[in-house]
């Protein structure tokens, strides 16, 4: 599980990084949320991975961190927050300049 | 529990609600000014406590102490939100003048912002250092949004991309912590660090060099610091001033991290090379300004690399005088966006930038202001910016420094004056000789405002000079205390109602 874990984790930071890097608003957007997915992963392997088992009942250990669940929750909310003001933000950048491009302006020939 | 430590949360808190809620521009503007005061009486109080006391702390609940919601103050944090508070009554004054209706919110907004610059000092817990981050930079991207012009749009769009990336590093980094010492709370994860097991060693060390990449992007640290100039001179002059305190919360969140928890990780030498480089970029940008707001964005370039020079050398006596400047470069850095401000205004169509135009009318308060904001930047005697420059040299000598911070430091001094001297002159001199290209308007409202606002900090900066022994033995005493990790543990200890023995 491990290996799967990593990978599936490593593969949403690669696609992540290399949107981010895009000059469109568009594809930066997509990239954040990415990123934004395999931090909360991530976290969620800060408190080692344990399949099957339950944390804060009478089951006999070894029980699952509880702790990881709750970063991620408030991590997911503040980059939902985070991400829907952007996207606004986005939205009045292309109503202001017609495009959407991360410098403001387009280059020529740039696509 | 201690329910005063909670006030400068619940005060900005309230505030910015209420601040929401009533519907006349006057009862908003009541209820920002009122809340404002609210905040400086409960950091004056807190001062004071810190000052007696040395620690006071409240867990949240009363949880037991690695589980609830720590809040600590030290005297760095109490010096911290008393900073904040002066800046907060000072920028709510200013935007009395008219900039508070630029665009909406702008009183609410602020509160949010000092809810979260409070929470960041106040905190003892990592996660929810991260939580009071995302709240002051949400307040800030609207903020900087304020009174919207499109150059605003895209500066926003840039800060906010950079910012969302740090915060996927900090939480990176915390979860790096987490794996690494099984604790996010301050007090618990020093106690840990001392006997961290061999293989999570390097977990450990990750995740302090990712949080210091983070607190360094917030503090504007290089290579990480291009956003800052572009973004603070492209805000609102009222807004710009206020977030003067928002590169002292990295800086802070470093000094406080790099103390408690990774004494031995090495970060100082790295800290303290690039923060040398970060003072010459502020130098060589406040040289090469064109616009007034320029040259400030790049005086708080400035002021971060002579913090972190200080925090860089580590010792006490350096430690002392970063948090002496930490209270007198922010104080400054904020005046002099004020200033701007009122500098474009008064001088219509040419604004802030650094050519000649028609004369600032009959008025000898504004460049008096200037004066003394750019001598104290400057850090020229008689004001706060020499003493702690002096205090950061003393300190660099005997930490054997001196070959690298010396020359750095007394040329970036220099360049300073020699832009800030152009500017006073252009602005204020050349103006007068009558070489004005355009009319400046006859008379602009908000004076009454804007004095008020600047005269706030400079009153607030006059302690730091007429008692400058005082405040540098308070300086000396904080340093002290953040070199002491050992006692911030057991004051954590002293505030957890279920512990056993005393």
């Amino acid at each position: 599980m491990e290996t799967l874990f990593s990978a599936a984790l490593g593969l949403l930071v690669a696609a992540g990084v290399y949107l981010t890097l895009r000059p469109r608003l568009f594809s930066v957007l997509l990239g954040l949320t990415l990123l934004s997915y395999a931090v909360n992963l991530f976290l969620l392997a800060s408190g080692g991975l344990l399949a099957g088992r339950v944390p804060l009942t009478d089951q006999p250990p070894p029980w699952p961190d509880p702790l990881p669940q709750a970063l991620i929750l408030t991590a997911i909310v503040i980059s939902f927050g985070m991400t829907a003001f952007l996207i606004v933000l986005a939205l009045r950048a292309v109503a202001e300049k017609g495009h959407d491009h991360v410098e403001g302006r387009e280059e020529e020939g740039g696509r | 529990m201690n329910l005063l430590l909670v006030a400068p949360l619940l005060v900005p808190l309230a505030g910015g609600v209420l601040a929401l809620l009533v519907r006349r521009p006057a009862a908003e503007r009541a209820v920002g000014v009122g809340s404002a005061l609210a905040l400086l009486a409960v950091a004056v109080a807190l001062f004071t406590v810190a000052l007696e006391q040395g620690y006071a702390t409240s867990q949240m609940g009363e949880w037991p102490v690695p589980y609830g919601i720590t809040l600590v103050l030290d005297r760095l944090a109490a010096t911290m939100l008393l900073v904040t508070a002066v800046l907060a009554v000072a920028v709510t004054l200013n935007s009395l003048g008219g900039a508070d209706t630029r665009g909406r919110h702008f009183h609410a907004l602020v509160q949010f912002q000092l809810l979260g610059v409070n929470g960041a000092f106040l905190t003892g817990d990592l996660f929810n250092l991260f939580v009071f981050f995302e709240v002051l930079l949400i307040a800030s991207y609207a903020l900087l949004m304020h009174g919207a012009r499109p150059e605003r749009t895209v500066a926003t769009v840039h800060v906010m991309v950079l910012n969302l990336l740090g915060s996927t590093l900090f939480l990176v980094a915390v979860g790096c912590i987490y794996s690494a010492a099984g604790s996010l709370n301050l007090a618990d994860l020093a106690e840990r660090a001392a006997a961290l097991p061999a293989d999570r060693e390097g977990l450990w060390r990750a995740g302090a060099w990712l949080l210091v990449v983070v607190f360094a992007l917030k503090a504007a640290l290089l290579p990480l610091g291009f956003w800052l100039p572009s973004a603070y001179a492209a805000a609102d002059g009222t807004v710009a001033a206020l977030f003067a305190i928002l590169t002292k919360v990295g800086v802070v969140a470093i000094l406080r991290t790099g103390t408690l928890l990774f004494g031995d990780v090495g970060l100082e030498p790295v800290v303290l090379a690039l923060a040398i480089a970060t003072l010459a970029l502020g130098a060589i940008g406040m040289m090469a300004a064109r616009r007034l707001a320029q040259l400030a964005a790049y005086a708080v370039v400035l002021s971060v690399g002579t913090l972190l020079i200080a925090v860089g050398l580590s010792t006490q006596a350096s430690v002392a005088a970063a948090v002496y400047y930490l209270m007198q470069g922010t104080v400054a850095t904020a005046g002099l966006f004020l200033i701007a401000e009122r500098v474009g205004l008064l001088r219509g169509a040419s604004a802030d930038r650094l050519v000649p135009a028609g004369e600032i009318r009959g008025r000898l308060a504004l460049p008096l202001a200037f004066l003394v904001t750019a001598i104290a930047i400057a850090g020229l005697p008689p004001f706060g910016g020499f003493i702690a420059k002096i205090a950061l040299l003393d300190a660099a000598a005997d930490a054997g420094r001196a070959a690298w911070v010396f020359p750095v430091v007394l040329l970036t001094t220099l360049a300073a004056i020699v832009a800030l001297a152009r500017a006073g002159s252009l602005l204020f001199w050349k103006s007068a000789s009558g070489v004005g290209r355009d009319e400046p308007p006859g008379r602009v409202a908000g004076a009454t405002a804007a004095g008020l606002g600047i005269g706030t900090l400079v009153l607030a900066a006059s302690p730091l000079v007429f008692y400058a022994g005082a405040a540098m033995d308070h300086a000396h005493a904080t340093a002290a205390q953040l070199l002491d990790p050992a006692a911030y543990v057991r004051a954590v200890h002293a505030g957890d109602p279920t512990r056993e023995e005393p």
